[in-house]
């Protein structure tokens, strides 16, 4: 017992360096307490570490705690993605208006985040259904602090309740499903154990169904999809940009890893042979993949649909980033490993590009004070470069060669292709046709357009741009030269207990 | 051809690139500096064109054999190493030209060459402006010389940002509206392309020459021959309904480019908006990028297709050539009767092609390299003439050709080129187009001949409001055409009457590539088989 929870405590480094800085960050601040600038620079030291142990772990594939948590490469992949948001994120804070006005509170910020990251770490390898809600929980409750974190702004207060109302909902539905399939399976937790119990007996289809829909409800809820999506416009709109950006890729990231382990370790079917390299079957012919679907063209349609009309451009990009995630599921829909790789390689980009424009919003409202589509009339005029890097993001967005957003449209739609999903893949293609025009909504009034009031330059400084510098050259580099991306995810995608 | 060790294909690609680099970092208020910058790049595009048409061997037929291609550029791009579930994905850095792809070079390289010169007097952000088209240009001429269907597609939506940002930057009164519906149009083309592309990726497969493991490929020229073909793959076997699916998504995507009816209502709001210099890039070149899509791609991969769906593409044909004459004759505005007779002569293009016989293809080929000269001229004439009067009313004008002699020659020229006098080189090309169609298609071709006479109404019409007739005392006092822009017509007056007299000039680089892509098409076409 005590031997194997030291070997485990060896495989749980990340989680360990995240809970010791989260400590660390605490006491920093109560110490340092006239100076709490020093507790971001803990935090990221502490997540850079993290980051570098998880980064150690893609060779690894074990599961630890008594089958809690697996250490493997797809949960190794998705802690470097959430680690290096966090990072991103740190660094963005520093130029951060939102944050920096309120400097007494940075210890909390930085901590909170910290807990968050910890809480992702947890969700990318929980195996087990306790795990998964405790990962969810801890994720949550972070989240909930840190977005309502500018006190002062009521809609920021509005947008923490609203965040914690949904998430208590979808948390409930999610333990009922959870429960309901405990019942089922005869009182398996383990992910593993759920498939062997299924594949094993013949089980109600229709409860197994109701049990998968509201556990698709609260994971929808993570990744805010279709119709769980509600509270994403709201908070989005109402935390701090940095945090809406966090949420925007490592949130989605945490709960698309969990999605895809939890659906294909417990639903695969080992024993059906003939299928195509990379292939996997369901079993029971439980079809869990269609449902994926129907949320997926919901998703990407409304999310893009509605994005249109939005005029504030954290609104605007909280919808387009509900079309993202149903973007991404496409990937899920098509069990095969083509498509797990394209929704990593779409993470990957996701991350660049969003955490890009983010970025250039949150830029944008410290020196106008607006978030306002209007407020970007002529800024191609008062600061190019800052428009230029955005126009790159866009079109990357908007999945427009050569940027590295194309590379995540060709790989889902040539995963879709392959598996014969031409329909999903029309609407897809569609769907992108009609991101487009809100995307160049935002271009044209920075370009196309004169500026109102002020039309003095705005100057930002060097680190400023060397941020902007750090994900722009990749979005472009990696749209003309993809290979390192590709690999990454073609080495990222076993999972523990798989062939 | 080589210089520094890079291949001259490369090098008239990238020249404007350079140029761009170069026009970004001179200071803002050098505005010389920078049009000269551009002028110099595009020159040396021109000059490169020129070496090409010179060394180019007029014996090689291209097509679909790598032999036949000249100036081959093959480089490796990416090279992701095989796992089990994915293959392994090698995608090359592939140019090449051939009968059919060195005219359309020709052209890119004049046309944007005279482009430069008709924005000399753009007013507002000149760097901003230069880059765009040297970029556009960038764009236009990969699409020309790419072999790699991955590195075309790429090409292909490189000219999707700037031409946005040509028409809503520097554009007319509605450029916001034409520039968006430009974007979004061409953008549904390319991603329905984009999935042909996909689905023709996973069909196809070629021995890699150092292991003779097989690999997909984006080659072009793997993916014209049937035998690569996968069995039991998407686009495997003979009149399947994935093959019928990706053949009309990819003739949607080259359609929106043409325009053809239905899919050219961006056509008149794009052409009557942008500044005179895109809308002779957008007449000239790109248009062309469709019907050249559809001879690269669409009937080499597909055809078995091609010929089944010869006589809507007929039909078709029939309908631009008569809308678009139609539709011509109705307009009051100059820009927007050019950019309808547009649609009309692309009709002749789209009429040749559907004919599927030598005389035809030749036609087709020729008539979108004069169709790009013509009217170029077309649009720089009444670029001419709104730049002075600031009007494009056809009504508002009359007997022009008192104040504005030398204009009204060079003018006339264009014109009748456009209507197709014999002894200009329209009619050479018209007239293949015809004689081949009605071969193949003798009601659809009498009935398209109707074209002819309503282009000649509508040309001779306009003739007469604008330039004969009582002279409107408004514009007593305009100046006659200048220097800068008698260098942007000549050029095009002169290619316009040597290849109406002796159009060999032109014909010997397209004729044994057109012969092999007629032969090819209708031969495999008929005799193809497709492992199902």
């Amino acid at each position: 017992m005590v031997d194997q929870a030291l070997r485990s405590l060896a495989q749980f480094l990340p989680e360990t360096a995240l809970a010791v800085c989260f400590c660390l960050a605490i006491l920093v601040g109560i110490i340092f307490r006239r100076r709490p600038q020093i507790v971001p620079v803990v935090a990221l030291v502490g997540i850079t570490v993290a980051v570098w142990f998880a980064i150690q772990q893609t060779g690894s594939s074990e599961s630890v705690f008594s089958g809690m948590i697996v250490v493997d490469p797809f949960a190794a992949f998705f802690k470097i993605v959430i680690g290096t948001t966090a990072i991103l994120i740190l660094l963005f804070s520093i130029y951060s208006s939102e944050v920096q006005s309120t400097i007494k509170r940075l210890v909390e910020y930085s901590s909170l985040l910290v807990a968050m990251t910890l809480g992702m770490f947890l969700m990318a390898g929980s195996a087990n259904l306790l795990m998964m809600v405790l990962s969810i929980e801890l994720t949550g409750l972070s989240s909930y602090v840190l977005a309502g974190y500018t006190k002062e702004a009521p809609d920021s207060s509005e947008a923490s309740l609203k965040y914690i109302i949904y998430g208590a909902l979808s948390t409930g539905l999610m333990l009922y499903g959870i429960s309901i399939l405990f019942g089922l399976t005869g009182g398996a937790l383990e992910f593993s154990d759920i498939n062997k119990a299924l594949a094993g007996g013949s089980v109600s289809p229709l409860a197994l169904l109701v049990a998968s829909l509201l556990i698709i409800a609260g994971l929808g809820y993570k990744i805010s999809a279709v119709p769980f999506h509600f509270w994403t416009p709201d908070v989005y709109e109402g935390a701090p940009v940095t945090i809406t950006a966090f949420l925007s890729v490592a949130s989605k990231a945490a709960g698309f890893a969990m999605l895809i382990r939890f659906f294909k370790v417990s639903f695969i079917d080992s024993n059906v042979v003939g299928l195509p390299a990379g292939f996997w079957a369901s079993l029971q012919d439980f079809e869990w993949n269609k449902i994926v679907a129907i949320l997926s063209v919901l998703t990407m349609t409304l999310g893009n649909l509605v994005a249109v009309w939005q005029n504030n451009l954290k609104r605007l990009l909280a919808y387009s980033s509900i079309a993202h995630a149903g973007y991404m599921l496409m990937g899920v829909v098509v069990l095969s490993d083509k498509g797990i790789a394209a929704v990593l390689i779409y993470f990957v980009v996701y991350l660049l590009m969003n955490l890009g424009a983010f970025y250039i919003v949150m830029l944008i409202e410290a020196k106008t004070g607006s978030e306002d589509i209007d407020s970007y009339k002529g800024l191609g005029y008062r600061s190019p470069f800052i428009s230029v890097a955005m126009v790159i993001f866009f079109i990357s967005l908007a999945g427009i060669p050569p940027t590295a957003g194309f590379i995540g449209k060709l790989f889902l739609f040539a995963a879709l292709l392959d598996a014969k999903w031409i329909w999903l893949a029309i609407v897809g293609a569609i769907n992108s046709v009609i991101s487009l025009y809100y995307y160049v909504r935002v271009v044209r009034n920075m370009f196309l357009r004169d500026p109102e009031g002020a039309k003095t330059p705005i100057a930002f400084s060097l680190p400023q741009f060397a941020i902007l510098v750090i994900l722009v050259i990749p979005t472009l580099v990696f749209g003309l030269y993809y290979s390192p991306i590709v690999e990454l995810a073609n080495a990222s995608l076993s999972m523990f207990g798989l062939p | 051809m080589d210089f520094l060790g890079i291949g001259i294909l490369t090098w008239i690609t990238f020249v404007p690139i350079v140029g761009m680099v170069a026009v970004l970092m001179i200071p803002k208020d050098n505005q010389s500096a920078m049009k000269w910058a551009a002028a110099a790049a595009t020159f040396v595009q021109v000059v490169l064109a020129v070496m090409i048409y010179f060394s180019f061997n007029r014996g090689l037929s291209g097509i679909n054999t790598l032999e036949g291609m000249q100036f081959v550029e093959k480089v490796t791009w990416i090279d992701i190493k095989s796992v089990p579930w994915f293959g392994r994905i090698h995608i090359e850095y592939f140019m090449g030209v051939d009968g059919l792809s060195t005219p359309m070079v020709l052209l890119t390289a004049l046309i944007c060459f005279l482009a430069v010169f008709a924005s000399w007097n753009i007013e507002k952000a000149m760097k901003g402006y230069m880059a765009m088209l040297l970029l556009l240009d960038t764009g236009m001429m990969g699409v020309f010389v790419a072999l790699d269907f991955f590195l075309f597609y790429v090409f292909w939506e490189v000219m999707l940002l700037p031409m946005y940002f040509l028409i809503g930057i520097w554009g007319g009164p509605r450029r916001e509206y034409a520039a968006i519906k430009f974007f979004l149009y061409t953008l549904l083309g390319s991603v329905l392309m984009l999935l042909a592309m996909i689905a023709l990726y996973f069909s196809v497969t070629i021995p890699d020459p150092a292991t003779g493991e097989r690999i997909y490929t984006f080659n072009m020229l793997a993916m014209m021959d049937p035998a690569n073909y996968q069995a039991g793959s998407l686009l495997a076997g003979l009149g399947t309904y994935w093959r019928h699916l990706a053949y009309i998504a990819l003739f949607i995507g080259f359609a929106i480019k043409v325009p053809i009816f239905p899919f050219h209502t961006w056509l008149p709001d794009a052409h009557v908006e942008a500044p005179t210099a895109i809308s002779v890039i957008l007449a000239g070149i790109l248009l062309k990028m469709g019907t050249y899509g559809l001879l690269r791609i669409s009937y080499p991969m597909f055809p078995e297709l091609a010929n089944y769906y010869a006589w809507p593409l007929a039909l078709v044909a029939l309908i631009n050539i008569v809308y678009g004459a139609l539709c011509a004759m109705a307009q009051q505005d100059f820009k927007k009767l050019i950019a309808y007779s547009s649609i009309s002569h692309m009709g002749i293009v789209l009429l040749g092609m559907s004919a599927m016989n030598t005389q035809g293809m030749v036609g087709a080929v020729f008539q979108m390299f004069n169709h790009g000269t013509i009217t170029a001229m077309l649009f720089l004439i009444v670029g001419v003439i709104y730049d002075r009067a600031h009007t494009r009313d056809l009504d508002a004008f009359g007997g022009l050709a008192i104040t504005m002699p030398k204009y009204t020659g060079i003018m006339t020229v264009a014109f009748f080129a456009a209507l197709g006098l014999p002894g200009l080189s329209g009619f050479v090309s018209e007239a293949f187009s015809f004689l081949g169609a009605f071969q193949t298609f003798r009601v659809i071709t009498i009935i398209s001949t109707l074209g002819i006479v309503l282009t000649a109404g509508y040309m001779l019409w306009t003739l007469q409001r604008v330039f004969l007739g009582q002279p409107n005392q408004r514009w007593a006092s305009l100046p006659d055409i200048n220097g800068r822009e008698m260098f942007t017509l000549v050029p095009l007056a002169v290619i316009v009457l040597v290849l109406g007299i002796y159009p060999s000039f032109m014909l010997d680089l397209m004729t044994s590539s057109v012969n092999h892509l007629v032969d090819f098409v209708k031969e495999t076409g008929a005799s193809m088989t497709l492992v199902p």
